[in-house]
């Protein structure tokens, strides 16, 4: 670190010597080189942003809206106990809709495909789109919970007035330790901001068939 | 560029037609002129955010609302936490390394003077849009200090005027900093080698680097939280897929860091005071700065800990929790340096060794309760209680800023060539070291019986250590303008001050006159 800082030259009598015009130089190059590493950490700060999403992906931490294609290791249903799925359901930000699951719970064995069908109404005069995100309690229960199919795979777009039922498809992982006997499933559908309006092409896609051009002009 | 370089050789024919009045001022690139610009800067915003923090107590003093609105509450805690760690602490030890740093490795000014004037003339401009943010429609941000989405996300303008001024004291920082750096790495008198240099110069190369390193993260957490807000981006976003606990992690990645900022400096400071008043070298000074260094590096792999609770593996949490309680032991190792300079010395107390012994003292015990917090099972009790509030002031109020103070009065003869009133700084230091104590150690018993931070009211066991809290707020709050007292009267006039008024101070500050001339070291010292 102590590099090019000793200065070997004899001293001079007075200031503006050689030394003036070399200390310059050396600023300068310092300067440059504390703003590239500046640059780098801005850049670093968003760099956190896919690295973080690659981590959970990997690690399963957080894939919570994406299918769960991984295999159990044991397919064997564990009829021998039962577990208790409990289903909820809420809207944020205003979002102009009806969102409620058709039964409440289900008592299932783990390892066994249940479904469970969620209705959900628009009832604003105007194409919305959402987004559910699914929250588990106990926290725990998250990582046994595998969603085979649901809604909240894509994003919705309702139509003005249009009512829609959608299921949830999933398996209690037969490794869900012994003491958790009730999963709840809590689902918060979010307005996407701005998708409805703008008619996108990922958001037409996103919309399951049924939601049609000459519908969402009928308002 | 050029002119500011070759200003050292040719001052001497513009020293006698320096602008006089309000323009010497808004145009110095003098390292003195700019330190003492940012020392009156920071202790403006200190008064400022210690009237939020009595707005805050008073309406803390009772339980129920009497006095604000819960709304008003939650920008009042907002803007204390913003205003006095941006605005009164980091300026403070910028405006120490601005005065001190050059007279310590014996160079005439900072490295860049035009941009080091500039650092400072960008603070003004950032404080007033946290003050006007009060009056803009919804008020001031209030989604506390560390700006969590989605509250940041979904608040009114308040919040872009907050992420502007962050932007702006950023920028400014990170000037300050590769101004230090650049200083301390290329400007050193000859034969003042890095190993020779005082600690408080070794300190502040560290947080430098610490700066430059984090304050770009900082600025990349709070643009994506703009873009957000208005263009319609999702990073923190759940329904368009964004995460909010990634703002968490993004921001501590900073933020740990930026709590060693406002601390590294402190030691510095008080490493140069123990020896200067016990009379012998710094016990350990290799060590020291071995120490100074592993708590930087060490300062980046902890920051998970200020979010236990958001649901990560117990992997991460063992791991965040072991590196956390590892920094204790860098941090031991100074503690103990300190004590082991005391022993056997002849020790004085004047004002900045009372305050120095003062900070080793109620810095250890906020330390300790930081070992506390950093065990996971615990710190998911204490999360979010009165107990981390009292933690953290322990550490930077009777840490940081009690070291500001040993500091002041330290250096305060050779900034105005007068002695201070020495019965009234130790009056200062005992009504404040009293009066801290009154209004935070009751806190902790506040948290460990579960009264969460940040809310305008409570439940009614809380009642008594609340109004104990108060009581001891107002007195420490008074106790500053005693502090100004002081430092003003010793301006205008008292006691010549020696060149070296402290017998036992080393260093090449005390070679130059009390006061300090606007100009110094035009030819560097020579050290063997």
């Amino acid at each position: 670190m102590d590099g090019g800082n000793d200065r070997p030259a004899p001293m001079q009598p007075g200031h503006g010597g050689p030394d003036a015009g070399d200390t310059a130089s050396d600023n300068r190059v310092t300067l440059r080189k504390l703003l590239v590493v500046t640059g780098l950490m801005f850049g670093f700060g968003f760099a956190l942003v896919p690295f973080y999403e690659k981590l959970c992906d990997v690690t399963g931490i957080n894939r919570i809206v994406k299918r769960d294609d991984h295999k159990p290791a044991n397919t064997q249903v564990d009829t021998s106990r039962s577990v208790t799925v409990e289903f909820d359901a809420n809207l944020r930000s205003n979002l102009p809709w009806t969102f409620k699951p058709l039964e409440t719970s289900v008592r299932v064995h783990p390892g066994e495909i249940a479904t469970v069908v969620y209705e959900v109404s628009n009832v604003a005069g105007r194409a919305v789109t959402g987004q559910a995100i699914p929250s588990y309690g106990p926290m725990l229960a998250a990582q046994f919970f595998r969603k085979i199919e649901c809604f909240c795979f894509d994003k919705q777009e309702m139509a003005a007035g249009e009512t829609r039922q959608m299921p949830i498809a999933f398996v209690v992982d037969p490794s869900l330790p012994s003491d958790v006997n009730t999963i709840t499933l809590s689902f918060t559908f979010f307005e996407v901001a701005g998708r409805a309006q703008a008619g996108t092409p990922l958001a037409t896609a996103a919309a399951p068939a049924g939601v049609t051009a000459p519908q969402s002009k009928i308002q | 560029m050029q002119a500011t370089h070759s200003h050292p050789a040719v001052h001497d024919h513009h020293a006698h037609a320096q602008p006089t009045g309000l323009m010497r001022w808004i145009t110095t690139t003098n390292h003195k002129d700019i330190g003492t610009m940012y020392l009156w800067f920071s202790f403006t915003m200190f008064l400022v955010g210690g009237i939020l923090a009595l707005a805050l107590r008073s309406e803390l003093f009772q339980p129920g609302l009497q006095l604000v609105e819960p709304e008003v509450f939650n920008q009042l805690t907002t803007m204390h936490g913003v205003i006095m760690v941006f605005g009164a602490i980091m300026p403070a030890f910028v405006g120490f390394a601005n005065w001190m740093i050059p007279l310590q490795i014996g160079a005439a000014d900072m490295a860049f003077a035009r941009m080091n004037n500039w650092s400072f003339w960008l603070l003004p401009p950032a404080a007033l849009l946290l003050v006007i943010s009060f009056f803009v429609p919804g008020g001031a941000a209030a989604g506390g200090w560390t700006l969590y989405p989605p509250l940041s996300v979904q608040m009114g303008p308040g919040m872009d005027l907050a992420i502007f001024a962050l932007h702006i004291l950023g920028a400014s920082s990170i000037m300050g900093s590769i101004n230090i750096v650049t200083t301390i790495l290329n400007m050193r008198a000859p034969g003042m080698t890095l190993m020779k240099m005082p600690l408080f110069c070794w300190t502040w190369l560290i947080t430098a680097y610490l700066l430059i390193a984090v304050m770009p993260v900082l600025a990349g957490a709070i643009t994506m939280i703009l873009t957000d807000r208005h263009f319609d981006t999702h990073f923190f976003n759940a329904a368009g897929g964004g995460d909010p606990v990634l703002f968490q992690h993004v921001f501590w990645f900073f933020g740990h860091p930026e709590v060693y900022i406002m601390i590294l400096p402190a030691f510095g400071i008080v490493s140069e005071i123990i020896p200067a008043f016990a009379r012998k070298p710094l016990f350990g000074y290799t060590s020291m700065v071995y120490a100074t260094s592993s708590i930087a590096i060490l300062s980046f792999i902890v920051w998970a800990h200020h979010m236990f609770t958001v649901g990560m593996p117990a992997t991460a949490q063992l791991f965040f929790m072991y590196a956390t309680m590892l920094i204790a032991v860098p941090t031991g190792v100074k503690v103990f340096n300190w004590v082991a300079t005391m022993w056997k010395g002849s020790m004085t107390f004047e004002t900045p060794m009372l305050f120095a012994c003062g900070f080793i003292f109620v810095f250890t015990m906020g330390g300790f309760t930081g070992l506390i917090l950093a065990i996971t099972p615990i710190d998911i009790q204490l999360h979010d209680t009165y107990f981390v509030v009292a933690h953290f002031h322990y550490v930077l109020v009777a840490g940081s800023l009690f070291a500001l103070f040993a500091g002041v009065y330290y250096w305060l003869p050779k900034w105005t060539g007068h002695m201070y009133n020495e019965t009234l700084g130790k009056a200062h230091f005992w009504l404040s070291v009293i009066f801290f104590n009154i209004t935070f150690f009751v806190q902790h018993f506040l948290g460990l019986a579960g009264m969460p931070r940040r809310v305008p009211d409570y439940a009614l066991q809380f009642a008594d250590f609340n109004m104990i809290s108060t009581i001891g707020a107002f007195g420490f709050g008074i106790t500053q303008l005693l502090f100004l007292y002081i430092v003003v009267s010793c301006i205008r006039g008292g006691e010549k001050a020696a060149d070296k008024p402290w017998e036992g101070a080393q260093g090449l500050e005390w070679t130059v006159p009390s006061p300090a001339p606007h100009h110094t070291f035009e030819t560097p010292p020579v050290v063997r």
